[in-house]
């Protein structure tokens, strides 16, 4: 009789993993992504330098690596009686039925994250191709900014292939599907096995680069050094900020992918006696190498050296995703024909690698789910996976300037993330049993955890964690907290509270109007036409142009500026009818809510067929 | 650099590598655990 066989008697025959080192490696290539090379930097840029880096390390030790071990531990737990996501994985913590509607956002948040998520990774694949064909040499770099803008409009080619954006993305589904219909360890372990290392190639490539760059050669203003020197200067007095600490634990998040339901569905794949806690420690710190060493020495020196400190600054307000598509290739270009090709190549294939194995995980637990409660074939339920994302996603490919991209990322892939984490925390600490809990993250160790953690996954973690949800949820406007008052404040227009009422929409704050007021105040600079469409763009004084505004006019629709003229926020600015942003955020909300509604709606009939079953 | 970067760049990166290093070179050099366990690459295919 085959070993197989013998290992899993009586049953469905499960995935497994072909060897440890490619659960780690996958595990890695969950926790690793863009976030890595694009957020960290950002964070850091924005909070205090080398100060940022004090309590992201103190978060990664009362928040991180707690919820890793809670979730490695988790999962193992729940694939030992048969359940491979998180609805029914938490259900085998504490029978509640409310734990089960918990684990619902374990499947939402991976499928409205990779609805978005996979759109970038587009973008990746996308610029890997016009690296190496060299559309960018010669563009200055406003001409680079706006090639990605053109990317963007789905209307626009920059290759001569129609709705090249769309065939991108569709083309990026199809891989990811095709790798998941492989199987966890003919799929995804081998895409990890592939994909990790050679982002960590790429990785150091750049990071050499970018640290050795010297001023006066090749273009460059500043040394490489002084990017680094910029990044990693302490600025102790930013440590009695809690915005600061706020955005510590919330990069701690996104590096990890905790709070998301992936990792529990790959360590649930293990068997009982087999090592959790030196795995989770390996695929964790792997990935805080490349986010802390790697992902501080790309883009912050390179960016530093060619445009100063104070204009990386103003540019990092813009975000990771800004300065990687707008302004990387540029900088690559100063580099010469060869290795702009080469470093442009490197550098947004190490970003595909990182979404693409993050991407697989968001969707193994949606296969596990379908698999265990209704018994699809894993290749229907990959490509169950692949158009149900593909729908999703069409909405922000096609609507991404009208914010239904932004609306996904804050609400599944940032408020969702705090907000399961928090909840399985507590399950897990207060529930489940932090003792039970502590003894089956030892079962079959192969390092000792310190007894710390035994306290900080008790007490701490699930403190802190409901902190920093109730802390985001009433965030103070300009986070200022010494305004908090029982009498009530202003909240942060990215507060949970503020988002939900709207808070900072301006002036054009309903679906539909006849005129259209000016979000920002400036001067009206430039009324052209790109793309043949019409627009009108306001700058505001004293800021580069990467801050300006621009708004769309139809042939129809009058416009009520002429260039020259100064204007405040709600001045109007065109005549005719209008399609509000606001239409299109709550659109993406309705679109999100009704996901989680439809998930939860699935787990309620598979507990029920469940219980007919007497299967739980 | 200033030395306050220098010596907080450092120290970090030292400890992270280090960790990581030890880490992974854990994952690799543990003996295998009996069979069976979770990992098909020792598995007999028929």
């Amino acid at each position: 009789m085959s070993q197989k066989s013998i290992k899993q008697p009586l049953r469905l025959v499960t995935e497994s993993w072909g060897t440890r080192v490619g659960l780690v490696l996958a595990m890695a290539g969950n926790a690793v992504g863009f976030g890595n090379f694009l957020r960290f930097p950002v964070q850091a840029v924005q909070n205090g330098g080398g100060a940022f880096i004090i309590p992201y390390l103190i978060s990664l030790v009362i928040l991180g690596l707690p919820l890793l071990l809670i979730e490695w531990s988790s999962g193992r737990w729940g694939g030992k009686h048969g359940h491979h996501s998180t609805p029914f994985i938490l259900h085998s913590l504490n029978s509640k039925a409310l734990w089960k509607y918990v684990g619902v956002f374990g499947i939402f948040c991976n499928v409205a994250i990779a609805s978005y998520y996979c759109y970038i990774e587009s973008w990746t694949m996308s610029y890997i191709y016009h690296s190496i064909a060299g559309t960018f040499n010669g563009l200055d770099q406003h001409q680079t900014a706006g090639f990605f803008e053109n990317y963007l409009d789905v209307t626009t080619s920059t290759t001569g292939i129609p709705f090249e954006g769309i065939i991108f993305y569709v083309f990026c589904l199809a891989l990811n599907t095709w790798i998941l219909s492989k199987g966890l360890s003919g799929g995804v372990e081998k895409a990890s096995k592939i994909g990790v290392p050679l982002l960590i190639f790429f990785g150091i490539f750049l990071a050499i680069r970018g640290i050795t760059m010297k001023a006066g050669s090749q273009g460059a203003i500043f040394d490489g050094f002084e990017g680094l020197n910029f990044l990693w200067t302490p600025q102790f007095d930013s440590l009695t900020n809690p915005k600061v600490w706020l955005a510590a634990a919330g990069q701690i998040f996104f590096t990890l992918s905790v709070g998301m339901g992936s990792i529990q569905c790959y360590a649930s794949y293990l068997k009982e006696k087999d090592d959790i806690a030196a795995n989770a420690m390996s695929a964790g710190f792997m990935n805080e190498f490349v986010e802390i060493v790697l992902g501080s020495s790309i883009i912050i020196p390179i960016s530093v050296g060619y445009l100063g400190i104070d204009r990386v600054v103003e540019l990092t307000g813009l975000g990771g995703l800004g300065l990687a598509f707008r302004t990387m290739p540029f900088l690559f270009e100063q580099w010469g024909a060869i290795l702009s090709a080469v470093a442009g190549a490197a550098f947004f294939g190490l970003l595909f690698f990182a979404g693409i194995t993050s991407s697989l995980a968001m969707g193994t637990p949606v296969l596990g789910f379908m698999k265990d409660e209704f018994k699809w074939p894993r290749e229907r339920s990959a490509l169950a996976f692949g158009i149900l994302v593909l729908i999703l996603g069409l909405p922000t490919v096609f609507f991404f300037q009208q914010g239904v991209f932004d609306e996904y990322d804050y609400w599944a892939g940032t408020v969702s993330l705090v907000v399961f984490a928090m909840l399985e925390a507590i399950l897990f600490a207060w529930f489940y049993g932090a003792d039970k809990g502590w003894a089956e993250i030892q079962k079959g160790a192969d390092i000792k955890i310190p007894g710390i953690f035994r306290y900080l996954i008790k007490y701490v973690t699930p403190v802190v964690l409901i902190i920093v949800f109730f802390g985001s949820l009433i965030r103070p406007v300009a986070d200022d907290w010494s305004k908090i008052s029982i009498r009530g404040w202003e909240l942060h227009n990215e507060s949970i509270l503020g988002q939900i009422m709207h808070k900072g929409i301006g002036p054009n704050n309903t679906y539909f109007a006849d005129t259209l007021y000016s979000e920002n105040a400036g001067v009206v600079d430039s009324v052209f036409i790109m793309r043949k469409k019409n627009f009108v763009r306001v700058s505001p004084e004293g800021l580069n142009t990467d801050f300006s505004k621009k708004y769309r006019y139809t042939e129809e629709q009058e416009l009520l500026v002429k260039v020259g003229d100064r204007i405040d926020v709600g001045t109007p600015i065109i005549k005719g009818e209008i399609t509000n942003r606001l239409m299109y955020i709550d659109l993406a909300r309705g679109i999100l809510l009704t996901v989680f509604a439809g998930i939860a709606l699935l787990v309620f009939i598979a507990y029920r067929k469940r219980k007919r079953e007497k299967n739980i | 650099m200033n030395i306050s970067a220098i010596i907080m760049m450092a120290s970090v990166w030292t400890v992270v590598i280090s960790l990581s290093v030890y880490f992974f070179y854990r994952i690799y050099t543990c003996p295998k655990k009996q069979e069976p366990d979770s990992y098909s690459e020792n598995d007999d295919d028929e």
